[in-house]
């Protein structure tokens, strides 16, 4: 959705256009087709023209900064339908906010910002952040899988190192999937696809759908420690309401911790977040996702030159699995109450750091599917880029997470001008 | 004719004797090349070419503090070329042990932590490897004073771990006034040189003697690396804070 001070922001670049200052960005192409048959989907999977152009202005005590994408996918259901919040439509504003500091001791950054936090890679527990899976499985750079939140943050700096308050006045979800690209598991039967996507009730009054996240974090000598609160909503809408026959985003309240941190030869990370979801306190309605714990310790090391090895392992604990299991109605299928996941990821440059080859793989042993991300990039001089790449998933069932995008494997290749 | 042969020999021989000691040249060379100051600053211009002669730019910006014991702080922004553009390095050297690395990419707004790694690979894709830009334990080597001339001493450098590194020793040309080096070549493992490290142009920034154009050839891809810094400064008063997450997240006024 448009808002008006989005249109502020972009009125506030008249001065910088006029005093002729070039832009920088990119124009970036990519085209993706699906490896498998999915009869309720086209066969490519992206088909995409991006032109990023970025103002900024570093002024002594504050910065201004507009990133906006101009952007064409062949797959966008409607071409012209602008849509903020998703990104899709003709214009993508990655960002756009005012920076400054009021004082020695406290940062202000108000405005579309893309925010992150935790020590995951790839996998996250306390970054309630929006997400766009949709980018990240079909073969958008990495960076979308960063969505923007509209959001106030104010970071503040007393002598053991920095509290962050970030107010989102609106809740800003997750790009999720809506089966518009990727069909899902349907528990009716049959997949969502792109004919029938999940509807959604809205969640966007302004001051009171709002969300409230802060950190508490430090570094002692290279180690890193943070402790982390966030009162909102599930960022997926992995709830049911049985009124509307709409899926919605049930409340949420986290709290976390992480380290990290050298180990040996390596970087170690752990994480934690104990998952609250407020309207489903017992864990006994099945409509609504059950509370849960959520754990992630990771190791990273070289393992040659310019080659790296890194290994994460994950479990999201479902904290009252006999209420769940006892509200389901027959015939559901019942997950089980730990759903684990290994990452490993390698990643070997060559050529002085201008080629870049990189996998990155999600497996679950409780679910028995994954899903692999093969990635080659190759910087041919300083302003030209060429990838290719890979979204393979696989698993036993459809309806497990990476399971059900099976027929959704894709591979893509992209061609990037930096200017 | 005897005699005064053996009277050059001697005085060659006491000129030697009134020389530093191998150990103090080396940390003195040391101490000029990367630790001159309490801190520094300087704009970095880097030109890449490869044998083809096709060229590769980088521009950043490089802030230093000294620490205790021979730690480090530095802060890199970058500036060139654009799809590294507003990236920042963070680094706290450890003398003992690995250092402490972070890059921020401004995209994801993330602190990336880097796993220790191996210093002898290239520097930001150049010539220049890690070890160029934050220098060499000194004990890591085992150093031999050569020859010393009327301007220079020749030094030559064997490393204690040859597993560690890509060379098997490299000789030091160190400036007597200045104390900098003004050339390194390394030899690799058969004994054939292959890389060389010069200092092209010294001049004086607020009475330091500060290299301001330093160039790296790779001797067996052809490709070089030439280095020109601008707008050095010392002495700054750098606040240490300015080397954390804080000042990743939005550039000090040091480089706006």
């Amino acid at each position: 959705m448009l808002r008006p001070y989005h249109l502020l922001f972009l009125f506030s670049l008249i001065p910088a256009w006029a005093q002729g200052l070039a832009p920088h960005g990119f124009a970036d192409a990519r085209f993706g087709t699906r490896t498998g048959d999915d009869p309720l989907q086209r066969d490519i999977a992206l088909a995409e023209l991006r032109l990023e152009l970025e103002f900024n202005h570093l002024g002594e005590r504050s910065e201004l900064m507009v990133r906006a994408d101009l952007r064409y996918d062949d797959l966008d259901a409607d071409h012209w339908q602008l849509d903020l919040e998703r990104g899709s439509g003709p214009l993508d504003l990655r960002e756009a906010w005012l920076q400054f500091s009021p004082t020695d001791l406290v940062d202000v950054k108000l405005g579309r910002q893309i925010l992150t936090w935790g020590t995951g890679d790839l996998v996250f527990i306390n970054d309630l952040f929006p997400k766009d899976w949709q980018s990240f499985f079909s073969g958008r750079d990495t960076e979308y899988l960063k969505a923007p939140s509209d959001a106030l943050m104010a970071s503040f700096f007393p002598s053991f190192g920095s509290v962050d308050v970030v107010y989102l006045p609106a809740f800003d979800g997750d790009r999720y999937l809506t089966g518009e690209r990727f069909s899902i598991y349907n528990p009716d039967g049959g997949a969502t696809g792109r004919a029938n996507p999940v509807i959604v009730d809205p969640l966007n009054r302004w001051f009171e759908d709002d969300e409230v996240t802060l950190r508490v974090s430090g570094n002692k000598g290279g180690m890193e420690w943070a402790l982390y609160g966030y009162d909102g909503y599930w960022k997926s809408p992995q709830g049911f309401n049985p009124e509307t026959g709409n899926a919605i985003f049930p409340g949420l309240r986290v709290l976390g911790a992480s380290l990290r941190g050298t180990l040996g030869k390596g970087l170690f990370h752990a994480e934690l977040g104990h998952y609250n979801s407020k309207e489903d306190g017992a864990g006994s309605n099945p409509l609504l996702p059950n509370g849960e714990w959520r754990y992630l310790v990771g190791y990273e090391r070289e393992l040659g030159t310019n080659f790296t090895g890194a290994f994460q392992y994950y479990v999201e604990h479902m904290r009252h699995y006999g209420a769940y299991a006892q509200s389901l109605p027959d015939g559901a299928v019942k997950k089980d109450r730990n759903r684990q996941v290994i990452t490993q990821r390698y990643t070997l440059r060559r050529m002085k750091t201008n080629l870049m080859m990189s996998l990155f793989v999600y497996y679950s042993p409780s679910d028995k599917d994954g899903y692999a991300r093969p990635a080659v990039n190759y910087k041919m001089n300083d302003d030209w880029q060429l990838g290719m790449g890979g979204n393979i998933f696989w698993g036993e069932q459809p309806t497990t997470f990476f399971g059900q995008f099976e027929d959704g494997s894709n591979l893509y290749t992209s061609l990037r001008y930096s200017f | 004719m005897r005699f005064f042969s053996l009277c050059l020999l001697l005085m060659g021989t006491l000129a030697l004797a009134g020389d530093p000691t191998v150990e103090e040249i080396v940390a003195k060379a040391n101490a000029a090349s990367y630790y001159a100051g309490t801190d520094g600053k300087a704009r970095v211009s880097m030109v890449i070419t490869d044998a083809k002669g096709g060229t590769r730019e980088r521009a950043f910006t490089i802030l230093r503090l000294n620490g205790e014991a021979g730690n480090q702080k530095f802060y890199v922004y970058f500036e060139e070329p654009a799809d590294v553009r507003k990236m920042a390095f963070l680094v706290w050297k450890n003398a003992k042990g690995d250092d402490d690395r972070w890059l921020w990419l401004p995209a994801l707004n993330l602190a990336k932590r880097i796993a220790p790694g191996d210093k002898r690979t290239s520097f930001v894709g150049s010539d220049f490897v890690y070890e160029d830009v934050s220098g060499r334990g000194l004990d890591e080597d085992s150093h031999k004073l050569l020859e010393s001339t009327d301007t220079q001493w020749l030094l030559e450098n064997v490393p204690v771990d040859t597993s560690s590194v890509d060379f098997s020793r490299y000789t030091l040309w160190i400036d007597k006034k200045t104390f900098l080096p003004a050339k390194a070549e390394y030899y690799d493992k058969q004994n054939k040189l292959f890389r060389r490290v010069e200092a092209l142009r010294v001049e004086e920034i607020e009475g330091i003697p500060t290299v301001m154009e330093s160039k790296v050839s790779d001797l067996v891809t052809g490709s070089s690396t030439l280095n020109t810094f601008t707008e050095v400064g010392y002495n700054l008063g750098l606040d240490d804070r300015i080397f954390s997450e804080r000042f990743l997240r939005r550039p000090p006024k040091e480089i706006r």
